[in-house]
């Protein structure tokens, strides 16, 4: 199955899915069932915006505005990124 | 390379278990009761990893759910900010205890798949009704939204079951599946001839997990632990040895893996006596083949040094004698010919040697 966001989609992340504050590395991680996921400063950028009410076209929009980037870059780079968690299950949408 | 600070560490509560799994990863020899660490030391070497960088806590064993104070456990790992993974084999996981490990914030259960049938896994598990007692445990975990995987542990005698596990695996609502071929150490050392896969399976089991991963992709993970005796590089044992793991036995002694205490000559410290912190950075033990600079030749001038670090030390040791040896598995090993003269004892009509609790 494509595992494509959809504009209207509203990811989420799923129970047992959450970031964290790693204090001792100084970063952010994703924690995942047996996994945890190094955030760079972008993938904290759009996981902070992913809460379950925001649609992915909210998502781009978003960024695109606040790092005053073209949305068409913005949306490639995120979807890649989402659909990269989708296919763990550490992304769900609405 | 300065040591980086342990990501994951897998705390062996108990080796006290109502099945006799005969691959069990415990030690042949195993700690009793009276030997476990209590409650309140437990929590403290919890809190020590968190402040040290630990972010994944496995609680195992044995069977977890044999310790009364699992859901304090629980509880205090996720208070010290520790992501917790229960794996267990579900026997004693009650509706009730379910309950309170929610409550305490578990955040994910492994699961233990024997067999796909009572049959099959009662056989395997060697405890008569643990087939049933788990399917409704799985029905508990899924009913109340608990993330699950399944961990398959597959050899020569389930193999060929696979098509069937990956169904159950979805039909059970896990979201991963790991589908573990039996890695030959602990009481697995006693049935290599028994639980050996043939070449056959190893190949077809390769191909349905790459089929089964496609076509499931968005609905269930895949991870697959090929048998490392037919691969021609050696896995790369803990991501290398002191860098991204540790376990601590029931009694209090750390290991950098589970099998570690095979190697007669290191001495393992214990968190009764000595912080975590300083077990992990300053013991010998610890130090002992952490990084590159200990690799023997083929080794040392080897491309892959940084991605295998020569592979696993217990198995050097059990196969080719010396813990400091390059992993026999490997190609270019110069031992790699015990491998290939194990493979040829695999045997349909060897009996199973049975874990003995303690």
């Amino acid at each position: 199955m494509s595992l494509a966001l959809a504009p209207e989609d509203r990811p989420y992340l799923p129970r047992g899915v959450r970031l964290h504050d790693d204090r001792v590395r100084g970063s952010t991680v994703l924690l995942a069932p047996e996994k945890a996921v190094d955030l760079d400063q972008i993938g904290v950028a759009i996981l902070t915006r992913v809460n379950g009410d925001a649609t992915f076209a909210q998502i781009i929009a978003d960024l695109a505005q606040t790092y005053n980037a073209p949305a068409q870059q913005i949306e490639e780079d995120v979807q890649r990124f989402l659909v990269g968690l989708r296919a763990r299950l550490y992304l769900m949408v609405h | 390379m300065p040591t980086p600070p342990p990501i994951a560490m897998l705390a062996e509560l108990t080796h006290r278990c109502p099945l006799s799994c005969p691959y069990c990863s415990n030690p042949l020899e195993m700690a009793a009761k009276e030997a476990e660490l209590d409650t309140e030391t437990w929590i403290s070497v919890f809190r020590q990893a968190a402040e040290m960088g630990v972010l994944q806590l496995h609680l195992s064993g044995g069977e977890p759910a044999s310790r009364r104070d699992l859901e304090e456990l629980t509880r205090a790992a996720r208070e010290a900010g520790l992501y917790t993974n229960l794996i267990t084999s579900a026997i004693g996981l009650t509706p009730r205890r379910l309950d309170a490990l929610e409550a305490a914030g578990l955040d994910h259960i492994q699961l233990s798949l024997q067999g796909t049938n009572a049959q099959l896994a009662d056989k395997i598990g060697g405890y008569r009704g643990g087939f049933e007692r788990k399917m409704q445990a799985a029905e508990d975990i899924a009913k109340r939204g608990i993330p699950l995987t399944l961990n398959a542990v597959m050899h020569r005698q389930n193999l060929d079951d696979l098509d069937r596990t990956i169904e159950m695996a979805v039909d059970l609502g896990a979201r991963r599946l790991e589908v573990a071929c039996v890695q030959f150490h602990g009481w697995a050392t006693k049935n290599i001839a028994a639980l050996l896969p043939t070449c056959e399976q190893t190949e077809a089991a390769k191909e349905k997990v790459a089929e089964a991963s496609k076509r499931l992709r968005g609905v269930m993970a895949f991870d697959f632990v090929p048998p490392d005796y037919y691969a021609d590089y050696p896995k790369s044992c803990m991501g290398g040895w002191g860098s991204a793991g540790l376990n601590v036995a029931p009694d209090g002694t750390v290991l950098p893996c589970h099998a570690a205490q095979t190697i007669p000559h290191l001495q393992f410290e214990n968190v009764r006596d000595t912080a975590l912190e300083s077990i992990w950075y300053d013991s010998a033990a610890f130090n002992a083949y952490r990084g590159t600079d200990w690799l023997p030749e083929p080794c040392q001038s080897c491309d892959r040094k940084e991605i295998d670090f020569g592979g696993c030390r217990c198995q050097a040791l059990a196969l080719a004698g010396d813990a400091g040896a390059t992993d026999p598995v490997c190609v270019k090993s110069p031992d790699h010919h015990r491998v290939v003269a194990m493979l040829g004892q695999a045997d349909d009509e060897s009996d199973l040697t049975y874990r003995v609790n303690a």
